[in-house]
Formats: structure tokens, C-alpha cells, sequence
């Protein structure tokens, strides 16, 4: 009797789960807002360049804003800095110039094992989520470093437990010019806007954004 | 005095800096005319001795707050296929050979390198065939590099957000 009851209140919970995923996977909020708060996962090199330049041509109304980077990470701590200033020297009137560097640990490091990588991501999953349930940002945007996979489940979750509904933005980075990444395939299906740099891309993924070279 | 410039970004590229400061690399890139080659070895563990004759000048180091300066003054880049690397050359004008890193996951820089080769901005290959690029290429049939717009996203994520104009 006890098993029937545990059996159909499992059954439940998943049923709701799902639908509650569905749910946050299929809406597409668009309430008029004046500013929105964001968090930007920074990879290493290339990945810190190409966000930075995205976000170079978003306006003040995107703050405050959050940095995530792999604890490891510091070119990119240097690199965000320098990009901020020259931000707030460009626009000393602005009162939106707060910013925050969080770290976490890697999820995988260059040329890592995969079993290892299984043990690393769930660590990063482990401190991604008080991170993101502490921040509770209106959008995360991403560009395919590993980093950014348990930072976007971890939005999702917010969605999911009906925190918060966090937009999540994934710019698959210029380099992807035939094929998805692996942060990619796995965010293809959990943001809300995946967004490619090239026809090829956009041919193989009906589903995704075109706008041509964006960085 | 021109100047040959080779970058690996912040990742480290130990066959490419190793083949371009061989002895008879060396020698090939004097011949071409170029009297400075300057490497920035990033997080490498091959670290050549730099030097300096009356005809021909080597600098190394591993890593600057931006390389523009560098790339500015470089009459050829050769750079692995980093992102960031890439763009920051073509947009600056300047001759690019990228060398492709044999041992990275997927090998996902090959497809810009081959892209941006198609589209007739670069030349591209592995450290084995360099030598044999750098003899043979003509800088000139290279094609400008027009630049991304950023601008496309901001518009396309400020209307998908809500922000008010």
C-alpha cells in the first residue's frame, strides 16, 4: 500500500516536473521593461573576447552586470575590467556601472578526460546553483565555454521550481562555422534564443537565429 | 624593417612556436625579406632564446594586455586559429597564415580557418606545411576582411527583451 501511494506520488512529481519544463522551454516573455539585469558567462580567450564585444553594443539598460568566470581565469578577471572602465569613461553620467566577477570552477579544463569531466561539471553544478539563485538574473548570456552549461541548467532550474523565469541567450561563437559545440548541442534544446554565425549553421538548425557575423 | 608576428592567444602551441624557431625557419623567414620575428608563446613550455644579429632580430614573450600594438606593426601574422586572434589581425589589415593545432578537442578551429580561407581573407595550415606555405603564398591575392556587427545583436535581443527605445 505504502509503495502504490510512494509509486504515485513519484509519478507526480514527475508529471509536474515535466510540465513545469515545458513550460519554461516553450515561453517567451517579452513584458516591456526599462533595464534588465544579466549574467555573462566568460570562457577562456577567444570566448571572453567574443562576448565582450557582444556586450560592447548593448546598452546601459543591460545592468546590473555579472561576470562568471573559471576560478583559473585570469586574463578574463583583466580582460572585464578594461572592458568596464573604458565603458564608465565613455559614459561618466551613467549611474548603471555597477558590475561583478564571480568564479567558479572549471567544468572542464583543455584536453580533460571525459569520465573526469563528468565529476568536474557536477562540482560545477553544485556552485553554479546558489550562484544563480543568489544573483536571480533577467538573462544569462553565454558563448559555449564549458563553464556555461551549469550555470544555463541552473537558470533553467530557477525557472523550473518557479523562481524565476531567466532568459537564457546562447551565441555559439564565430569559430562554429559547420558544426554545433558541445555546450551548443546541449543548450540548442534548453535556451531560449540560440543564435549562429553562419547559413551553414542556421540550414542544419532551422530553429536558431541568423543575424550574420555579430563579433 | 619588416616584421613577422607570431601569436597563440592565452593557449599554448609548443609545435608551432618549436617549428617556426627552427634553425632552417629561421633562415626562410630571412630570406623572405623579413628582418624581426617577434612570439608570443602564451602558456607554452617551449621557450626559444631570443636574440638579436645585425640582420635579424628575435623577441619572445608570453603574454601583453593587448596585442594590437604588435599586430599593428607586423607586415605578416601567423597565428593559431583562436578566435580572437584571427579577428583582431584581419581586422587590422594584416596578412594572416594560421596555423592549424593538430591536438585540440574536435579540432573546432579548423572550420573558421577553412571558412575565412574560402572566403579568400587568410591562409591556413598544419606545422608541417608551413614552411612550405610561407615559400610559396602570395600575400597579395588576399582579400579585405569586412567586420562583424554587433549592432544586429543588440537590436535583435533589446526588441526579444521587452527594453523600451
Amino acid at each position: 500500500m505504502v509503495c502504490v501511494l510512494l509509486a504515485a506520488a513519484a509519478g507526480a512529481v514527475a508529471v509536474f516536473l515535466i510540465l513545469r519544463i515545458w513550460v519554461v522551454l516553450h515561453s517567451q516573455d517579452v513584458t516591456p521593461r526599462e533595464s534588465l539585469s544579466i549574467l555573462v558567462v566568460a570562457g577562456s580567450g577567444g570566448h571572453t573576447t567574443e562576448i565582450l564585444r557582444l556586450l560592447g553594443s548593448l546598452s546601459n539598460a543591460y545592468s546590473p552586470r555579472h561576470y562568471v568566470i573559471a576560478d583559473t581565469d585570469e586574463m578574463s578577471a583583466s580582460k572585464i575590467n578594461s572592458f568596464e572602465l573604458d565603458r564608465a569613461d565613455r559614459d561618466p553620467g551613467n549611474m548603471y556601472t555597477k558590475y561583478y566577477i564571480h568564479r567558479i570552477p572549471r567544468s572542464r579544463e583543455v584536453q580533460q578526460s571525459w569520465p573526469s569531466t563528468v565529476f568536474t561539471t557536477l562540482r560545477s553544478m553544485w556552485l553554479s546553483l546558489p550562484l544563480i539563485h543568489q544573483v536571480k538574473p533577467d538573462l544569462v548570456l553565454c558563448n559555449g565555454p564549458g563553464t556555461c552549461v551549469p550555470i544555463c541548467v541552473s537558470a533553467l532550474l530557477l525557472g523550473i521550481l518557479g523562481v524565476k523565469k531567466v532568459i537564457i541567450v546562447y551565441v555559439e561563437s564565430i569559430c562554429r562555422v559547420e558544426t554545433l559545440s558541445l555546450s551548443g548541442k546541449i543548450l540548442f534544446h534548453l535556451s531560449d534564443y540560440f543564435i549562429v554565425q553562419w547559413p551553414a549553421l542556421k540550414e542544419k538548425y532551422p530553429k536558431s537565429v541568423y543575424l550574420g557575423r555579430i563579433v | 624593417m619588416k616584421c613577422v608576428f607570431v601569436t597563440v592567444g592565452t593557449t599554448s602551441f609548443d609545435d608551432l612556436i618549436a617549428c617556426v624557431s627552427a634553425p632552417d625557419s629561421l633562415q626562410k623567414i630571412e630570406s623572405l625579406g623579413y628582418s624581426r620575428l617577434i612570439l608570443q608563446i602564451g602558456r607554452g613550455t617551449v621557450v626559444p632564446e631570443p636574440f638579436s644579429t645585425e640582420s635579424f632580430t628575435l623577441d619572445v614573450y608570453r603574454y601583453k594586455d593587448s596585442l594590437k600594438e604588435d599586430i599593428q606593426k607586423a607586415d605578416l601574422v601567423i597565428s593559431h586559429a583562436g578566435a580572437g586572434s584571427c579577428l583582431e589581425t584581419l581586422e587590422k589589415g594584416k596578412p594572416l597564415v594560421v596555423v592549424i593545432n593538430e591536438k585540440l578537442m574536435n579540432n573546432h578551429q579548423l572550420e573558421l580557418a577553412k571558412q575565412l580561407h574560402k572566403e579568400g581573407h587568410l591562409f591556413y595550415c598544419t606545422c608541417s606545411t608551413l614552411p612550405g606555405l610561407l615559400q610559396s603564398m602570395d600575400l597579395s591575392t588576399l582579400k579585405c576582411y569586412p567586420p562583424g556587427q554587433p549592432e544586429k545583436f543588440s537590436a535583435f535581443l533589446d526588441k526579444v527583451v521587452g527594453l523600451q527605445k
